[in-house]
């Protein structure tokens, strides 16, 4: 649904959260966001995924902590003085659920404009396209849109997991 | 509350009432002379039929009255409760149910049929009760004119009664004319209006027994004064004495009754000779039952758990509280904080066992269940239940019916012969199915046992090989055969019945039951029965847990699980590495190390402690790195991020508020076995 409302085409510009992972500009739509945190102490889970290895007290709710590098393919870095935790809700099959996802840093929520948005090129990326919505312009930079909803998806999950373990295999 | 659609709480009114009526008939099926069951059955009726009328549902109302007045018949002992009645009335009671829940799928055929023969049976019932029918039936046939003095208590309107409506009421059986009794109203400004000064003088013309005009009042038959005398019997006795007593033409005005009255208006007065002992125990019941109306409150479920979450977030703040009090020298405030910890798990208690229900409200549903089956069969079941006082929370006993049925179904149409074929294998013709609760620990084990043929394992391992399920050479446990049998559209049956054969229901009981986070043993043993065991964890919101370190994370285990602790020596600690074991006591306890199951990277402390804890009846010990003590734990549950990792039945934030992992000791044990399995798979 929400996907939908806020596609971007010729009259919308879409509002997001941009923020940095392992110095890549990052945006997602700013309707998921609830709050923006400092890095709290986190609870590892055992044999957790670790997409979400961990779990954080939010104001007496317990959260799971999300860390997109994971799904993005990227290295882990320790925390820095800089790094933030966004709270986002977001819909995990049927349930609306409080996420929070790690980020390197936090800039600004800001108004992408349709004019400056272009389709997610099918090559040349490193990230699989299912995830990215789409690539804005901002300042000469490039900033790659999220798709939340596919982050976060069950499906898509465990064909990235599928994934992960086919390639563990042939590394070993 | 204040806003509650009446029907609605018609409805749930009406489902307990229908429950009682269930079991009411199913008692008297074992003892068809019960006048307290009969009673209880037509009490049932008569109320359903009175509330039903208030709120609009007059075709269950209708209905109900006809098999009201054909119990009527069984109380005043016209008509025996024969097998086929009680049959019949389990019969009207669904119509009923159907009526009231779903009137647009009710079929009227069915009703006039289930009224059709109820009219069948009672006057050869009737006949069949020889005297006593003899003796009452021409009391009871032609119409009779009745002075009946009513005059209700003053609070009577208070308590929700109205009067008219019973006006009504003893209108509707004949021809009546109504005098109000207005002597005892006081002047205008002595004059409570919510009172009910005025009596009222009845002439009823009725071909009613007298027994149908005195349950117009059963509800406040004991709180309020009624006479009532028929007319002729007052005339006959004033010709018959030629003493003539002036008293004759207005015994009733005395309120009291006189000497010399005459003897017929004096029966009237009394309740009837041959009933004392059934109208007190009546009398008794009535009380018994007004008593538990006035002690039970409905609330939504929704507020139990806001006032279950509220109180949990109080155990949080309050764990704060004491960890700062600690650190205080203040005797004072010390002192407030222990008597707060006091007052907080006093109220927890309190509002978790609002939750609970004993889990016998659940089995007595069965009886009908088994009842009707065996009865559809042709097999005799008997069902013996245990443990009905075990507590569980309301919601996991709505989610198990569904589950215990299918398994019910299952033993009677699998499991139990025919009585002939029983007969041959040496067993009692009635076969039994027992069912049976009870706690261990930090689960509730639910038993389904039945005493028939067993499961047949060739069948069901033939069945497998079929479909490809196991290899026709592999070598299978009991157990691992038996989960098979779990597995959506295995079935062995040759034939599908309307029971059972599609193997859809076992499939539904393992979803249903995994979906509680429990888990099904099945074990059998040929030609002498199943046995059927549910196990399912405890899922109280708040426990006492004892939390515990490993590496750096610290997780809570529920109190009830852990058996001891004991601490693993150096020595110990090598000589273990290769076999897990620990001799407690000459008993030899399997353990799991933890820090390796949680991948910890931290080094370990230098003396381990051990955990001994019991699940499933087995003790496995857990070695850690520190027991650090009890702690009310409020269970926070999972999201779909991490559901999938059984071994953690949750989480809870502790008093500085780090975030705590709660074990889940038999997934834990379970996730244990697996990755040594793995490991020594691997080797």
């Amino acid at each position: 649904m929400r996907a939908d409302m806020t596609k971007p085409d010729d009259t919308n510009a879409l509002e997001v959260l941009t923020f940095n992972l392992n110095n890549q500009a990052f945006a997602l739509e700013a309707s998921y966001v609830r709050e923006i945190l400092d890095l709290v102490p986190v609870t590892e889970v055992p044999a957790s995924s670790p997409f979400a290895r961990g779990l954080i007290n939010v104001r007496g709710k317990i959260v799971p902590l999300a860390d997109l590098r994971y799904k993005l393919g990227m290295e882990e870095r320790p925390p820095t003085i800089d790094t933030r935790v966004v709270v986002i809700e977001v819909d995990l099959d049927g349930d609306l659920t409080t996420v929070g996802l790690l980020a390197e840093k936090v800039h600004e929520v800001t108004t992408i404009a349709a004019a400056e948005m272009e389709e997610t090129p099918k090559i040349g990326m490193v990230w699989r396209h299912e995830y990215i919505r789409g690539i804005g312009k901002r300042d000469g930079d490039f900033i790659v849109i999220l798709d939340v909803a596919a982050l976060f998806s069950s499906a898509l999950q465990k064909k990235a997991d599928l994934n992960v373990h086919a390639g563990e295999r042939h590394a070993a | 509350m204040s806003t509650a659609d009446p029907k609605k709480m018609f409805e749930q009114e009406a489902q307990d009432l229908l429950a009682t009526l269930e079991s009411a008939l199913l008692d008297l099926s074992g003892d068809p002379g019960d006048r307290t069951l009969i009673d209880t059955a037509f009490r049932a009726l008569h109320t359903i039929k009175g509330s039903g009328a208030m709120f609009g549902f007059e075709p269950a109302a209708a209905f109900t009255h006809h098999v009201e007045t054909a119990f009527d018949k069984v109380r005043q002992g016209k008509a025996e409760s024969s097998p086929e009645l009680i049959a019949l009335a389990l019969r009207a009671r669904d119509h009923i149910q159907v009526l009231i829940e779903r009137p647009e799928e009710a079929d009227a055929r069915a009703g006039e049929a289930i009224l059709a023969e109820l009219g069948a049976l009672s006057p050869s019932a009737g006949a069949a009760s020889g005297a006593s029918a003899a003796s009452s039936a021409p009391a009871a046939a032609g119409p009779r004119t009745w002075r009946i003095r009513m005059r209700l208590p003053r609070d009577v309107l208070a308590h929700g009664t109205n009067p008219i409506l019973l006006l009504d009421e003893l209108c509707s059986l004949g021809s009546a004319t109504v005098t109000p009794l207005t002597d005892e109203i006081p002047l205008l400004q002595d004059l409570d209006p919510a009172a009910c000064y005025t009596g009222w003088e009845v002439l009823l013309t009725s071909s009613e027994p007298r027994q149908a005009i005195e349950d117009v009042f059963i509800f406040v038959r004991d709180e309020m004064q009624l006479e009532m005398e028929p007319m002729e019997s007052v005339e006959k006795s004033q010709a018959g004495a030629s003493a003539a007593k002036g008293a004759a033409p207005s015994p009733a005005s005395q309120g009291a009754v006189q000497e010399g009255t005459p003897t017929g208006v004096q029966a009237q007065l009394k309740p009837p000779a041959g009933q004392p002992p059934a109208e007190a125990g009546k009398a008794k019941s009535r009380s018994a039952e007004a008593a538990k109306v006035a002690s039970s409150v409905r609330v939504p479920a929704e507020r139990l758990d806001e006032l279950m979450n509220r109180v949990g977030e109080l155990v949080i703040t309050q764990s704060r509280l004491t960890q700062i009090a600690a650190a205080s020298t203040d005797q004072a405030v010390r002192a407030v904080t222990e008597e707060i910890e006091r007052l907080v798990l006093e109220l927890r208690d309190t509002t978790m066992g609002i939750r609970m229900m004993p889990i016998g409200s659940l089995f007595g549903r069965f009886r009908r269940v088994v009842h009707d089956l065996s009865h559809d069969l042709g097999k005799e079941v008997e069902l013996v239940t245990e443990g009905e006082e075990t507590e569980l929370d309301k919601t996991m006993i709505e989610q198990l019916n569904d589950p215990l049925v299918h398994l019910i179904r299952n033993c009677i149409d699998h499991g139990i012969e025919e009585p002939a074929g029983r007969q041959a294998a040496g067993k009692p013709p009635v076969g039994q199915i027992k069912l049976s609760a009870r706690h261990a620990g930090t689960e509730v084990l639910i038993t389904i046992t039945d005493d028939g043929r067993g499961l047949n394992r060739e069948r069901i391992r033939a069945r497998a090989i079929e479909r490809g399920l196991i290899q026709a050479d592999a070598v299978v446990t009991d157990h691992e055969l038996f989960q098979i049998l779990l597995q959506p559209g295995f079935s062995t049956a040759e034939q599908v019945t309307s029971v059972s054969g599609r193997g859809v229901g076992m499939d539904v009981v393992k979803r249903t039951i995994e979906g509680l986070r429990g888990k099904i043993d099945l074990s059998s043993t040929a030609a002498t029965g199943t046995e059927i065991t549910l196990r399912l964890p405890l899922t109280t919101a708040i426990i006492d847990g004892l939390m515990v370190r490993v590496g750096q994370g610290r997780y809570v285990m529920p109190l009830s699980a852990v058996e001891e602790c004991v601490e693993l020596s150096p020595e110990e600690d090598v000589r273990t590495r290769s076999h897990s074991f620990l001799n407690i006591r000459g008993e030899l306890v399997p353990f799991l190390r933890l820090r390796e199951l949680f991948a910890t990277k931290v080094p370990p402390d230098p003396y381990q402690k051990i955990v001994i804890v019991s699940s499933g009846g087995m003790k496995v010990g857990l070695a850690l790195d520190q027991v650090i003590g009890e702690h009310q734990t409020v269970i926070k549950s999972l999201t779909k991020l991490h559901s999938s990792i059984e071994m953690f039945s949750g989480a809870t934030i502790l008093g500085d508020g780090a975030v705590a992992l709660i074990l889940d000791i038999p997934h834990l044990v379970e996730y244990g076995q697996m990755n040594e399995e793995n490991l020594r798979a691997a080797e």
